[in-house]
C-alpha cells in the first residue's frame, strides 16, 4: 500500500546520497516546527506543493479527505498564518522524530521517499504523549541546490486524534 | 493527550464528583445549568438508559458507506457497539456487536464485506440479519456434550435494533416504539436535512476520528449557541461567514431537542460587518487576507436560502453543511467526561474532480484540525475542566432572557434553554 518495494533497483550510491540529504531536510524541517517557527514552515514547499495529513484508514481505502489539505504554497501560508495569529488553542510543545528513511525513486533533481515519524505533544501541566505515529510520503525536488517538498502526505496510524491536531506534522 | 492521560485533577479527584450529590436543578430554572449534568456518573448512566437506549433515533451510518449486499461497518448507539450491515435483499440491519454466546465483540474491522459473521472465539455464525446460523458441535461428539435438545437457534440470535432510513441516512433504536423518522425530526428540521440529502447520492470522501475530552451535551450546546460562533471563530467573523448582522437564524424543533444554526454568507464582508459589530468582536481581524481566496468560494448547489446550516439531531448526529464542505459527525458518548467523534465527510455522485477538490480545500474549516473545528474542541475541553475542577457549581444561560426555542438573533441562548427543557423532562430532573 505504501509502495517502495522497488528500492533494490535504485542506484545504491545515488539512493544513499539522497537519503542523507533527506535526513538533513527532516532535521531542519522538524527543528523549525518544534521550536515554534510555524510561519517559516511554508518555505519548505514548492509553489505547487500538495500537503495532506490523513488517517491511514483513508489512505488505505483511497479516500481523498485530509485532516489538513493544502493545494499550493498559498494555502499552506494561509494555514501557517491562522495558526500563528488567529486560532485559539491551549499552549503546547511539539517534538517530531523521524526515522527509517526509505528512498523509493532517485533522479538527479527529484526523489521520492517514505519515512516514519513520531509526534510527541506536551500540554502545559500535562504529560508528554505520543500524539501521532505515522509516515511521510514525500516527493522532493532540488531547486537552486536546496531541497523542497513538492508533495508531503502525512499518513497517521493513530486513528483517534487526541482532541485535535493544532500544528502541522 | 486523551482525557485518561490527565495528570492534574484526574477524573474522580474532585469532591464535586462524589456520589452523594443531590440532583436538584438550580432554582433559577433554565437560565442556569448545574455542573453535575456534565460530570456525574449516575447522570451519565441515566442518559444512556433513557436517551441513547430510549425512545430516540440514533444515527449509525450513511447508506453510501454500505452500498452493496454484505457491506458492513462498526458503529455505535450511544456508547454501545453495533454492526450496520446491508443484507442480500438490500435491507439494512443493525445489531449489537456482541456474540450471543459469551459476549465477544466479534466484528473488529471498521468496514468490510462479508457473507456471514463468525465469532472468532467459538465460531458461532450469524447471517446478515443477525440470526444465529451455526454452532460447532451443537449435537456434541460421539453422543457426549453439545447443546441441550431444547436449544433453538431462533432464541439465540444477536440483539437486533429497530432501523429506519431517510434519504440515505441510517438510524437505529433499541426501542421499537419511536415515531416515524420524519415526525421525529419535525417540520422545522426536515427542510434543511433534505437540502443536504434528498434526491442526491452521496460519495464518501473520508473519515476523521477524535476523542473530545468533554461531556457529549457540550457539543449540542456549542451548535445551539450562535453567540460563540460570532466571537470565538476568527475565520467565520473576518470573512463574513457568520457575523452578528448577517442574515441568520437559530431554529429549534418544537420539542427543543433538535436544532439548525443557519446563516447566509454576505457577498462583501466590508459592507456586512458594521463598525459597532467589529468593535464587539475581538476576533475580527481587518488584516486577515487569504493568499488563496478559492478557499471561501461558495458554489450555490442547494435549494436553501442558507449558505451554512449546522444541524443537531438528537441525540448523536450533527449534519454539517458549511458552504460546500459536507459531513456528518457521529457523537459517541464515552463516560461523563469524554466523547468520541466520528466524522464522515462526503460529496455527491457526479461531482467533477474540481468540485471534489473544492470540498477538500474547504474541509480545512472543520474537523480536529479545522480552522473552526479545533477551536470548538479546545473550548469544550476547557469547559469540562472548569466544571469538573472548580467548587462553583453552575453556569449561566441568560442571553435573550428566558425565551426558549427558535431565535432570530444570534445573541441568544434560547435554543440551549429549549434543549434543557426537553432533557429535564426525559431525565426526570
Amino acid at each position: 500500500m505504501f509502495g517502495g518495494d522497488a528500492v533494490v533497483t535504485l542506484d545504491a550510491k545515488l539512493a544513499r546520497e539522497w537519503r542523507l540529504e533527506i535526513e538533513e531536510f527532516h532535521t531542519q524541517y522538524c527543528w523549525t516546527l518544534d521550536r515554534g517557527g510555524i510561519e517559516k514552515w511554508p518555505e519548505f514547499f514548492t509553489d505547487d506543493a500538495i500537503y495532506r495529513i490523513t488517517a491511514r484508514e483513508n489512505f488505505d481505502s483511497g479516500l481523498p479527505v485530509g485532516l489538513v489539505y493544502a493545494e499550493g504554497k498559498a494555502m499552506i501560508r494561509d494555514r501557517a498564518f491562522a495558526i500563528a495569529r488567529t486560532q485559539m488553542f491551549a499552549p503546547r510543545y511539539m517534538q517530531h522524530f523521524t526515522s527509517n528513511v526509505r528512498v523509493t525513486e532517485a533522479g538527479v533533481d527529484r526523489a521520492k521517499a517514505i519515512s516514519n515519524y513520531l509526534l510527541l505533544q506536551t500540554l502545559m501541566e500535562g504529560p508528554t504523549t505520543i500524539h501521532q505515529s505515522g509516515r511521510y510520503l514525500d516527493t522532493f525536488v532540488r531547486r537552486d541546490g536546496r531541497l523542497l517538498l513538492q508533495e508531503r502526505q502525512c499518513i497517521y496510524d493513530t486513528l483517534i486524534v487526541a482532541n485535535d491536531l493544532v500544528y502541522p506534522v | 493527550m486523551y482525557s485518561n492521560d490527565t495528570v492534574i485533577g484526574p477524573i474522580g479527584s474532585s469532591p464535586k464528583e462524589a456520589p452523594e450529590v443531590q440532583f436538584q436543578w438550580p432554582a433559577e430554572g433554565l437560565t442556569a445549568i448545574p455542573d453535575w449534568i456534565y460530570t456525574h456518573p449516575q447522570i451519565y448512566a441515566r442518559e444512556v438508559e433513557r436517551i441513547f437506549h430510549g425512545r430516540t433515533w440514533n444515527f449509525v451510518a450513511l447508506e453510501a458507506e454500505i452500498p452493496n449486499p454484505g457491506d458492513y461497518k462498526r458503529s455505535y448507539v450511544g456508547p454501545t457497539p453495533v454492526v450496520v450491515v446491508r443484507n442480500t435483499d438490500g435491507s439494512v440491519h443493525v445489531f449489537e456487536n456482541r456474540c450471543a454466546h459469551r459476549g465477544v465483540e466479534f466484528c473488529r474491522e471498521l468496514r468490510g464485506n462479508t457473507k456471514e459473521f463468525v465469532c472468532p472465539y467459538h465460531q458461532w455464525s450469524y447471517d446478515l440479519c443477525g440470526n444465529l446460523q451455526g454452532i460447532p458441535f451443537k449435537r456434541g461428539l460421539k453422543k457426549e456434550g453439545g447443546m441441550p435438545k431444547d436449544f433453538r437457534n431462533e432464541d439465540h440470535g444477536l440483539r437486533k435494533l429497530a432501523v429506519t432510513t431517510l434519504h440515505g441516512v441510517v438510524f437505529a433504536s433499541f426501542r421499537d416504539d419511536v415515531e416515524p423518522i420524519e415526525e421525529y425530526l419535525g417540520p422545522e428540521i426536515l427542510p434543511d436535512f433534505e437540502a443536504v440529502f434528498k434526491g442526491r447520492k452521496l460519495k464518501i470522501l473520508g473519515y476523521y476520528r477524535n476523542e473530545l475530552p468533554g461531556n457529549w451535551k457540550l457539543y449540542h450546546e456549542n451548535l445551539k449557541d450562535p453567540y460563540h460562533a460570532t466571537l470565538l471563530h476568527s475565520y467565520l467573523v473576518s470573512f463574513g461567514l457568520l457575523v452578528a448582522g448577517n442574515k441568520s437564524a437559530m431554529i429549534a424543533d418544537k420539542t427543543g431537542r433538535h436544532g439548525t444554526m443557519a446563516s447566509a454568507k454576505g457577498d462583501d464582508v466590508s459592507t456586512t460587518v458594521d463598525a459597532a459589530s467589529k468593535q464587539e468582536m475581538r476576533a475580527f481581524r481587518e488584516d486577515m487576507k487569504l493568499n488563496d481566496p478559492r478557499f471561501l468560494e461558495f458554489v450555490r448547489e442547494f435549494d436553501s436560502p442558507w449558505s451554512v446550516t449546522m444541524q443537531t439531531i438528537w441525540p448523536n448526529l450533527i449534519v454539517q453543511r458549511e458552504l460546500n464542505t459536507l459531513g456528518v459527525r457521529h457523537i459517541v458518548p464515552n463516560g461523563p467526561n469524554s466523547m468520541i467523534m466520528i466524522w464522515t465527510m462526503f460529496g455527491y455522485e457526479g461531482d467533477s474532480e474540481e468540485m471534489v477538490r473544492h470540498r477538500l480545500r474547504q474541509g480545512n474549516l472543520m474537523g480536529p484540525s479545522g480552522f473552526l473545528g479545533l477551536e470548538d474542541n479546545e473550548a469544550i475541553k476547557f469547559v469540562q475542566e472548569g466544571v469538573r475542577r472548580s467548587p462553583t457549581d453552575k453556569g449561566v444561560v441568560k442571553l435573550g432572557g428566558t425565551t426558549e426555542g427558535t431565535a432570530t438573533t444570534l445573541i441568544s441562548e434560547s435554543a440551549i434553554r429549549a434543549m434543557y427543557r426537553y432533557y429535564r423532562q426525559e431525565m426526570g430532573l
